[in-house]
C-alpha cells in the first residue's frame, strides 16, 4: 500500500485549491483522486461569466477559472489521476478507489481532504406527481447535455425550482433557440441570486411565478403538459391550475452536499448543511479528515469555495507536519432566530489566524434588521444587514479580540432594528 | 425620479438606487463597478455573453467561448447566430479569438478554455 502525506478526494474548485495549499505549505507527498475524465468538477460545463472576482479580480466563466488552478497544479507537479472512483474511506485515514489502469487501490494518508461537492435533488425527491415520462431533467443534467455534448433537451421548457442553475438554463436555453415558459418556485421568494433573476429571466421576459409549483405531469413516452397550481404555504390552492404545453421540464430545486463515503467512514453530518460538522480548521470529528467546498456546505460563489478550501489545505498541511494544536478547548457556533446555520460549527482560538470567518444562511428574507452577535450570551458586536435572503451566503468576520474570551458558545441571531 | 435596480457587476448583487436628474447618482452599491453598472445600464445596457462553438478533434464535441467584453443587450440573438456559424478544430488554446469585432461592436468572441 503506497503512503502519502495527503489525499484529496474530488478534483473540483476545492479539491484543486487544497491541493494547491497543502504543496504550498511545505508538503511534498499528496494524491488527488478525480473521478471524471479530466479535473476541474463541475465548473467546466458553467460556461457562463462571474466566476473570480474576488480570486482574480476579474470576470471568468466557468471552464478558465477552472484551467487556471489546473494549470498551477500540473506546474507544480502534485499527483493526481483521473478516472478514479473513490468507493471507501476508512477511519483509519486508508482510501480504496478503482480505476481501469490499476484496478481496486488501496492508500494511506496521514491526512486525507474530503472535496467531493454536491449533487443535484431530483424529482424522486419531491415525490413530484403524474407520470414519469421522458424529458424532465434536472437543471445541471440539461447543462451538461448543452455546454459539454452539444444537445439541447427541450424547444419549449418550463423550470420547476429557482436555484441558480435553473435561472442560468433558463437563460442558455433561450439563446440557443428554446422557449422558455417560466420558471415557478414554492416559496413565496426567489432561491437564486438577485443578479440572475435580472439578468437570466427578466432581460428575456421569462416569467417567475413565486408561491407555485408543478401538481402535475401529463405525457406517456414525451412529457406533453405540466399542471402549475399557486400554493398556500405547500398546499395547492384548488381552481389556480394553469397548464403549458412543453417538451421539457427542469429540475432546479437544490444541491445536497455528496456525503456517502463520509457517512460511511463514520463522519458525523450537521442535519442543515448536511454536510460534515467541522471546526475552525475545517476537520470534521475524525483527526485528521478534513473538508471543504460544496461537499461541505452548498457555497453561492466558488470563489468563497476557493477561499475556503486554501484555509482547510493550510489546517492539514499543520497537520502532518505536526503543528497543528490538539490539545484545546472549544466553543460552539449558534445558529439562534433567523439563522439556519453557521459554519464551522466549532472554534479553538489558538488555531485561528487573524480573524475567524463565520459563513451562515438567513431561514427567510429580512430587510433593514441588524445580526446580533452574542459571546455566552453577552452582545459583542452588532451588524446592520439592509437585505439578507437564504440564497445568499453571509460572512461575519471576527477579530481574535472579540472571540478570545469565550467560553461556551457564540451565538449569532436576526434582530429587527 | 429615481430608479431602482440590482446590480449584476458581480454575484453579490446590490441593491442600487439611481438619481438620473443628478448625473445619475449612484447609491446603495459596496463597490465602484456599482456606479459605472448603475449609470450604463439606464443609458446603453451591455451584457457579456458566454455559448458554446463546435470544436473537431476535441475531447467534447462543444468548446464554450466568450465575449471579451461586452456588447449592446439589443444585439444578443444576432451576435449568437453569429457564434452558431463557427467551427473550430482541436488543439486550441484558452483565449484564442474564434470571431474578431463581432457584427462591428468591437469586441471580439474567444475560447474560454483550452481543448
Amino acid at each position: 500500500m503506497k503512503n502519502y502525506d495527503v489525499v484529496i478526494i474530488g478534483g473540483g474548485s476545492a479539491g484543486l485549491a487544497a491541493a494547491i495549499e497543502v504543496k504550498k505549505n511545505g508538503v511534498e507527498s499528496i494524491l488527488l483522486l478525480e473521478r471524471d475524465v479530466e479535473l476541474g468538477g463541475i465548473l467546466l460545463q458553467c460556461i457562463h461569466n462571474g466566476f473570480g472576482l474576488k480570486v482574480f479580480k476579474e470576470e471568468l466563466s466557468g471552464p478558465e477559472y477552472a484551467e487556471r488552478f489546473v494549470e498551477e497544479l500540473a506546474e507544480m507537479g502534485i499527483e493526481y489521476k483521473l478516472n478514479s472512483m473513490v468507493t471507501k474511506l476508512n477511519p483509519d485515514k486508508t482510501v480504496e478507489y478503482a480505476n481501469a489502469d490499476e484496478g481496486f487501490m488501496k492508500v494511506q494518508g496521514k491526512a486525507v481532504i474530503l472535496t467531493m461537492g454536491c449533487y443535484e435533488r431530483n424529482a424522486g425527491a419531491i415525490s413530484i406527481p403524474g407520470n414519469r415520462p421522458a424529458g424532465v431533467l434536472t437543471a445541471g443534467t440539461a447543462q451538461k447535455y448543452l455546454n459539454i455534448d452539444g444537445y439541447l433537451v427541450g424547444k419549449k421548457v418550463f423550470i420547476l425550482g429557482s436555484g441558480d442553475i435553473g435561472l442560468i438554463m433558463a437563460r442558455r436555453m433561450t439563446l440557443e433557440g428554446a422557449e422558455v415558459l417560466g420558471v415557478a418556485e414554492i416559496l413565496p421568494f426567489s432561491g437564486g441570486l438577485q443578479r440572475n433573476i435580472v439578468q437570466c429571466l427578466e432581460d428575456y421576459d421569462i416569467p417567475l411565478y413565486l408561491s407555485h409549483t408543478v401538481t402535475d405531469i401529463i405525457g406517456e413516452e414525451r412529457i406533453e403538459k405540466i399542471v402549475l397550481s399557486e400554493v398556500d404555504g405547500f398546499t395547492p390552492i384548488p381552481g389556480t391550475e394553469k397548464e403549458f404545453e412543453v417538451d421539457a421540464l427542469l429540475l432546479s430545486i437544490g444541491l445536497i452536499p455528496e456525503n456517502g463515503i463520509s457517512e460511511a467512514a463514520g463522519i458525523e453530518l450537521h442535519a442543515r448543511t448536511k454536510g460534515p460538522i467541522v471546526n475552525e480548521s475545517y476537520q470534521t470529528n475524525i483527526e485528521g479528515i478534513f473538508a471543504c467546498g460544496n461537499v461541505l456546505h452548498v457555497h453561492d460563489l466558488v470563489d468563497f469555495v476557493t477561499a475556503e478550501s486554501r484555509r482547510a489545505g493550510i489546517a492539514a498541511a499543520k497537520y502532518v507536519q505536526g503543528e497543528y494544536n490538539t490539545d484545546v478547548q472549544r466553543f460552539k457556533t449558534v445558529a439562534g432566530n433567523g439563522i439556519s446555520y453557521i459554519v464551522p460549527q466549532e472554534v479553538a482560538v489558538e488555531n485561528v489566524e487573524g480573524t475567524l470567518e463565520l459563513f451562515m444562511r438567513t431561514t427567510n428574507v429580512f430587510k433593514n434588521v441588524r445580526f446580533s452577535i452574542k459571546a455566552d450570551g453577552k452582545e459583542i458586536k452588532s451588524l446592520k444587514k439592509k437585505h439578507l435572503a437564504p440564497a445568499e451566503m453571509e460572512i461575519v468576520k471576527l477579530k481574535l479580540d472579540d472571540i478570545k474570551d469565550i467560553k461556551g458558545e457564540l451565538s449569532i441571531e436576526v434582530e429587527e432594528l | 425620479m429615481k430608479k431602482e435596480l440590482i446590480c449584476i457587476a458581480c454575484p453579490i448583487g446590490c441593491h442600487l438606487e439611481i438619481y438620473p436628474e443628478d448625473d445619475y447618482r449612484v447609491e446603495g452599491n459596496q463597490c465602484k463597478r456599482g456606479i459605472t453598472y448603475g449609470k450604463k445600464e439606464l443609458i446603453d445596457p451591455t451584457r457579456m455573453i458566454t455559448s458554446t462553438v463546435v470544436i473537431e478533434g476535441g475531447i467534447y464535441p462543444r468548446i464554450p467561448v466568450i465575449t471579451k467584453g461586452e456588447v449592446p443587450k439589443d444585439k444578443i440573438f444576432e451576435v449568437m447566430k453569429e457564434i452558431n456559424k463557427v467551427i473550430v478544430k482541436s488543439p486550441i488554446k484558452r483565449g484564442t479569438v474564434v470571431i474578431e469585432n463581432v457584427l462591428g461592436t468591437g469586441v471580439d468572441i474567444v475560447t474560454s478554455r483550452s481543448m
